[in-house]
């Protein structure tokens, strides 16, 4: 094992130990790349001086931890795994009476009110109740606010027509000076919590669990909890839904859901 | 088990990582064509693609070439004699276990995939036993990862760039480092073969 490697484990295990934050199994290659980046950021000279820095440093911790997540997102995103919620998920939604979606790893809520304006014009958004989580509290507060950059915003109409929207996307939200902000309304029964897939468990039953983009930054063996963890809170063949180019093919829970819409990466729990 | 004293470099190379930018398909294509169906090395490619398309690369390569081709899945093992592309969208790592890892970091030289963060990646997993060989292309992604990949000992080859159609790529390595090879692509491709038959055997 190289020194780089070694010290990248240790300063995983003290970021453990000290503030319950388990990186322990996550790929390899890109934490490396990521920690690197960091310290090239923060002006250390190697990752033992930052471990020395972070044990003792809570708010360094706080930075770091910036760099550790990454939160990527975009509304819209893969319009064609909206547009199949909407055409294969949506009709068998509205065959209960209330439901529960799971959207694990939120970032920084860019998904969470695509869903939302989604299920709103699919006449589910006032019966279901939306928990979003993720483990940064900074792009929790983010998405909690639901302002986003007017930019990237002009970005998501394209993607949000291409997902099958019913009405012009800027009746969603207000622009003012170089952000759009998106009407609260959308997010009234949203739960935004603190939930680590890799140390916490299940706290409610749901009907659809939408987790992209996040497992694959997980080794096989902390993939594995995960998608237990999903296997668990769905209900009798409830629905999850991957990012574009994960699967669950190299998993334990290859057998355990059927796949539903296979280029959307969205998964039925097997009976 | 006690630590046992540091192996001699070793030659016998597992496996090749690829990178291309513009003009690298017709590149990839003099290259690999007509490998033989024996061929036994997995073979990793970034070619720079366009973001938000899905990529007709595999099936490209797989209706042209004799062997199996595929979009390397995340945590998808690398398997001996195939061919592999990055998704667009996603840099493509080559983990420890041997297996790939996708990512969604932000682009390095605006590409995501990146030819350097495969070959950096595939330089700590496969260390000496690995070859590089970085083609045609206007930017100067993959120049810091084959430096990488003969900094762990393994084997690196560029494409010469007078022959290249753009040389952009291939010289920003040859500027960065020294590499084992430049050269055309024929002979490239012979050097392959080369490499393919000594681990064979
Ligand atoms: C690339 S973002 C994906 C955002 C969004 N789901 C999407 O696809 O656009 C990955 C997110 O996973 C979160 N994450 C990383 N490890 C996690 C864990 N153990 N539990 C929950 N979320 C985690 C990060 O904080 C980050 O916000």
């Amino acid at each position: 094992m190289s020194n780089t490697e070694i010290e990248l484990r240790l300063l995983m295990e003290a970021i453990y130990l000290k503030y319950s934050y388990d990186f322990r199994n996550y790929t390899v290659a890109s934490q490396k790349r990521r920690v690197l980046h960091a310290l090239a950021q923060l002006g250390l000279p190697s990752i033992s001086a930052l471990q020395e820095k972070v044990l003792r440093d809570p708010a360094l911790f706080g930075r770091l931890l910036q760099y550790l997540t990454i939160p990527v997102s975009e509304m819209f995103r893969d319009p064609a795994y909206f547009l199949a919620l909407r055409q294969h998920v949506v009709p068998i939604l509205h065959t209960y009476p209330s439901v529960k979606v799971w959207v694990a790893g939120c970032s920084t809520g860019e998904e969470v009110f695509s869903l939302a304006i989604l299920l709103r014009e699919e006449g589910l958004l006032s019966r279901t109740q939306i928990y979003a989580t993720d483990i940064n509290p900074a792009s929790l507060e983010k998405a909690r606010q639901g302002i986003f950059p007017i930019e990237a915003v002009r970005g998501y109409t394209a993607n949000y027509q291409r997902a099958g929207g019913r009405s012009s996307f800027s009746d969603y939200y207000t622009a003012a000076y170089e952000a759009a902000r998106f009407d609260p309304s959308l997010c009234a029964d949203v739960i935004f919590a603190d939930h680590s897939l890799a140390t916490d468990s299940v706290f409610a039953e749901t009907q659809l669990v939408s987790c992209r983009n996040v497992l694959i930054y997980f080794n096989r063996e902390l993939q594995d909890r995960a998608l237990g963890l999903f296997h668990e809170s769905l209900c009798h063949r409830g629905f999850l839904g991957l990012g574009a180019k994960e699967s669950i093919d190299f998993s334990s829970y290859s057998q355990r859901f059927d796949a539903h819409s296979q280029p959307e990466r969205i998964y039925r729990k097997a009976t | 088990m006690k630590p046992t004293a540091p192996q001699p470099p070793e030659r016998r190379v597992e496996a090749v990582v690829l990178g291309a930018s513009a003009g690298g398909i017709e590149a990839l294509f003099t290259l690999l064509n007509g490998l033989p169906p024996s061929w036994s090395l997995p073979v990793v490619i970034v070619l720079h693609v366009p973001e938000n398309h899905e990529s007709h690369l595999p099936q490209i390569f797989a209706d042209r070439l004799h062997l199996p081709v595929h979009e390397a899945a995340d945590k998808m093992p690398l398997a001996a004699g195939h061919v592999y592309f990055a998704p667009p969208g996603y840099h493509l790592s080559i983990e420890r276990d041997r297996r790939f890892s996708l990512s969604c970091e932000p682009p390095v030289h605006f590409s995501r995939p990146s030819i350097d963060v495969l070959m950096s990646s595939a330089a700590d997993a496969y260390g000496p036993a690995l070859a590089g060989m970085l083609l045609t292309g206007a930017n100067e992604d993959g120049a810091e990862g084959l430096q990488r990949i003969q900094q762990a000992g393994g084997i690196t080859a560029v494409q010469d760039p007078n022959e290249a159609q753009i040389s952009i790529m291939p010289q920003a390595a040859i500027a960065l480092h020294s590499p084992d090879h430049v050269l055309p692509l024929r002979e490239l491709r012979a050097l392959l073969l080369q490499l393919e038959s000594a681990h064979a055997h």
